[in-house]
């Protein structure tokens, strides 16, 4: 029979980050929020606690861990602060799970360690104004030229690009182009290191955005931006494909950060339904509102399981995509309802932004979006199923 | 003897998060421990063994800290959560006879665990357990070992054969010196604790944790548990529940009012 009872590494590792959003991210999420501020004393802490390195093999700083461990990291921070939680999973498995999965010695040397470490933040960029869901549309282009790619299109919507502490993003671009045998043509995509401050890369003004306020993203424009032909992430050609499985495994860690949400909603909403009093006892004691919470609760069980399920095929090797695409969905649907939910049960002061259920009502949208719309997911499944 | 590689002890104890509802049970008035956790106040003793064995160079140059503790078979909760935050290895004092002992047998208990693990250079304490709350045992434990005590250190640093220890006090701040062995018990103003990370979880399964029972002491049954103990709980009772506070509507004498509460409270 399957066992989802975690280990004693993993339970202790949940408990400290448990521990450590709730007395160290919590207090400030709402304050971080409001000023729409990137907080840096966050992520250096969480660099001290080797939550960047948790994936990774320790020669390159890592911790030795896995994508569970991360996963079960994001789900902790996921119920107090999605944009603490975002930074980080984007930070792991966007900015530094490229490197790690398709760079060269030399690249993993240079770039891992400041990465696993906390110390420093990278990108991904995938999406486009004008290609999104449909990444394979990108229009960036990228020509070899006296042993440099020279760069030009633009990027939109990337996370942790424009930080501080943002070093390079790896970026997606034509780079070419293959006659398929029926006439058509096929675009050759590749990946590319582009590090901050590189002449004619622009990382344009954040956006104002509906929540996750205080993670990190800009619009990313490249005009003749030149550089070394070594720059490029894996095979020529192949980067498009490695991206996508970039996305898989990444579904598993926003599946997490979703059942976090999702929790973190129950709890908030367990809390407050002991608390409020309403004609003569707690709401809790209405099965309006206690029936409410039981179903969120059922949410939050099932993306748990959806992405313990997933994660477990992932490291035992087997093939994972359609259960990761299941997660996502389940669980940033589950994350969305309970917010939705939640803030019903906290009345007017579901709606007043200091609160942490308002906050997860606004930051909880994105999760149906980012990595792999609801749609795409059911691509994704319907694929798997011969449709 | 310059900044040598010590040999610390931290008492770690588990107790009931403080969370969470507390609940008294049976005649002894024992705290029901179903919601435990590693005492926060005994993670600054940790952090304060760590801080002074990482600037000596850590295990790697011999320093040794044993986080020790006593209780039943839960309690090595608490040693093994030390050893994921840093400590070299562990000791969980064990022995169903040992229950409902008060401070004096704990103490007792405690001072013969330390002498199993050689000559020791400080035993840190924290200022108090969450639980029982009677910050004697760090006191009743230096005179069973003989060692110097400076509790309630609110700084330490050791250099040489010297402990040095700010206490702070509430208009007053003094410096005091005891030579090692000592033992010092540290507030929670002394330092902040680290958390554990995922690498010091992992090492942690590694590291030795032995468990002694009252015979590995030389001690027998008869010495500790209510017979050992010089104190019992006769009484106990849970805090009735809050009632509502009082509402003062201001109808121009609020002020007055609220004054009059304060002082009927002896709280002005
Ligand atoms: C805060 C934030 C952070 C982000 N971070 C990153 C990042 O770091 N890197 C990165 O590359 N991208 C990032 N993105 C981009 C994100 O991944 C895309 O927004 C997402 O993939 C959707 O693409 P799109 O916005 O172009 O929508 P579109 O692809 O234009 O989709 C519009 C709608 O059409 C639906 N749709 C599209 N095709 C189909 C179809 N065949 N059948 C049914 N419905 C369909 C979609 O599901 C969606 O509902 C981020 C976005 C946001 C808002």
């Amino acid at each position: 029979m399957p066992n989802f009872e975690l280990n004693e590494e993993y339970q202790a590792l949940s408990d400290m980050v448990r521990d450590f959003a709730d007395n160290v991210v919590a207090p400030v999420s709402a304050q971080h929020d409001a000023e729409h501020s990137f907080p840096y004393e966050i992520v250096s802490h969480m660099g001290e606690l080797g939550l960047f390195g948790l994936p990774f093999p320790e020669e390159f700083g890592g911790m030795g861990g896995d994508y569970f461990a991360l996963a079960l990291a994001l789900e902790q921070l996921g119920r107090v602060d999605q944009s603490v939680a975002i930074t980080l999973e984007a930070g792991v498995s966007l900015g530094a799970m490229p490197v790690h999965r398709f760079g060269t010695q030399a690249q993993k040397e240079a770039w891992l360690p400041q990465l696993t470490s906390g110390a420093a933040l990278a990108g991904f960029g995938l999406t486009e104004p004008d290609a999104g869901s449909d990444a394979g549309r990108t229009s960036t282009r990228a020509k070899l030229q006296d042993g440099e790619w020279v760069i030009d299109g633009s990027k939109q919507f990337i996370t942790n690009s424009g930080t501080d502490i943002t070093k390079f993003v790896t970026v997606t671009a034509v780079t070419g182009s293959t006659e398929r045998a029926d006439g058509t043509v096929k675009k050759e995509i590749s990946t590319i290191i582009v590090p901050n401050g590189t002449p004619g890369f622009t990382v344009e003004k954040p956006y104002g955005k509906v929540g996750w306020n205080a993670s990190d993203t800009h619009p990313l424009t490249f005009t003749n931006a030149r550089v070394p032909e070594e720059n490029l992430l894996g095979e020529r050609g192949r980067g498009y494909a490695n991206f996508l499985s970039i996305l898989d495994e990444g579904r598993i860690a926003i599946a997490a950060l979703a059942t976090g949400a999702a929790q973190g909603c129950v709890d908030e909403a367990v809390r407050y339904a002991k608390e409020r009093h309403a004609f003569g006892h707690n709401i809790g004691h209405y099965q309006g509102i206690s029936f409410k919470i039981a179903r969120m609760q059922s949410r939050a069980h099932l993306a748990r399981l959806a992405y313990y399920d997933a994660a477990s095929r992932m490291l035992a090797g087997k093939s994972f995509k359609t259960e990761a695409a299941i997660a996502k969905m389940v669980a940033s649907e589950a994350a969305m309802d309970n917010a939705r939910d939640a803030t019903q049960v906290f009345g007017g002061y579901g709606f007043i932004n200091e609160f942490t259920v308002a906050r997860h009502y606004r930051d909880s949208k994105i999760l149906e979006i980012g990595e792999g719309t609801t749609e795409v997911q059911l691509m994704l499944i319907a694929r798997d199923l011969g449709l | 003897m310059e900044n040598s590689a010590l040999n610390i002890v931290v008492l770690v104890k588990y107790v009931p998060d403080a969370q969470f509802d507390r609940h008294l049970i049976g005649d002894a008035h024992t705290i029901d421990r179903s919601e435990s956790i590693l005492s926060e106040l005994d993670e600054y003793a940790l952090e304060a063994a760590l801080a002074l064995t990482d600037a000596r160079g850590g295990a790697k140059a011999g320093n040794v800290v044993t986080a020790l503790t006593l209780g039943p078979a839960s309690a090595a909760v608490a040693v093994k959560k030390s050893l994921q935050i840093g400590a070299t290895q562990g000791l969980h004092v064990n022995d169903d006879a040992l229950a409902g002992s008060d401070a004096w047998a704990t103490s007792l208990a405690l001072a013969a665990a330390i002498k199993t693990l050689g000559p020791v250079d400080l035993v840190i304490t924290g200022m108090a357990s969450t639980d029982g709350e009677t910050s004697i045992i760090p006191a009743q434990l230096a005179a069973r070992l003989g060692l110097p005590q400076v509790t309630f250190a609110s700084a330490l640093e050791v250099d040489g054969g010297t402990v040095t220890a700010r206490r702070d006090g509430d208009d007053y701040s003094e410096e005091i010196q005891a030579s090692l062995p000592a033992l010092v018990s540290v507030t929670d103003q002394a330092n902040d604790p680290r958390y554990p990370n995922f690498k010091g979880i992992i090492a942690a399964k590694k590291k030795k944790m032995t468990t002694m029972s009252l015979a590995d002491l030389g001690l027998s049954a008869s010495d500790v548990g209510l017979a050992g103990s010089l104190t019992t709980v006769s009484a106990a009772a849970e805090r009735p529940a809050r009632t509502a506070g009082t509402i003062i509507t201001d109808s121009g004498d609020a002020g007055i009012q609220l004054v009059d509460f304060l002082a009927a409270q002896k709280l002005i």
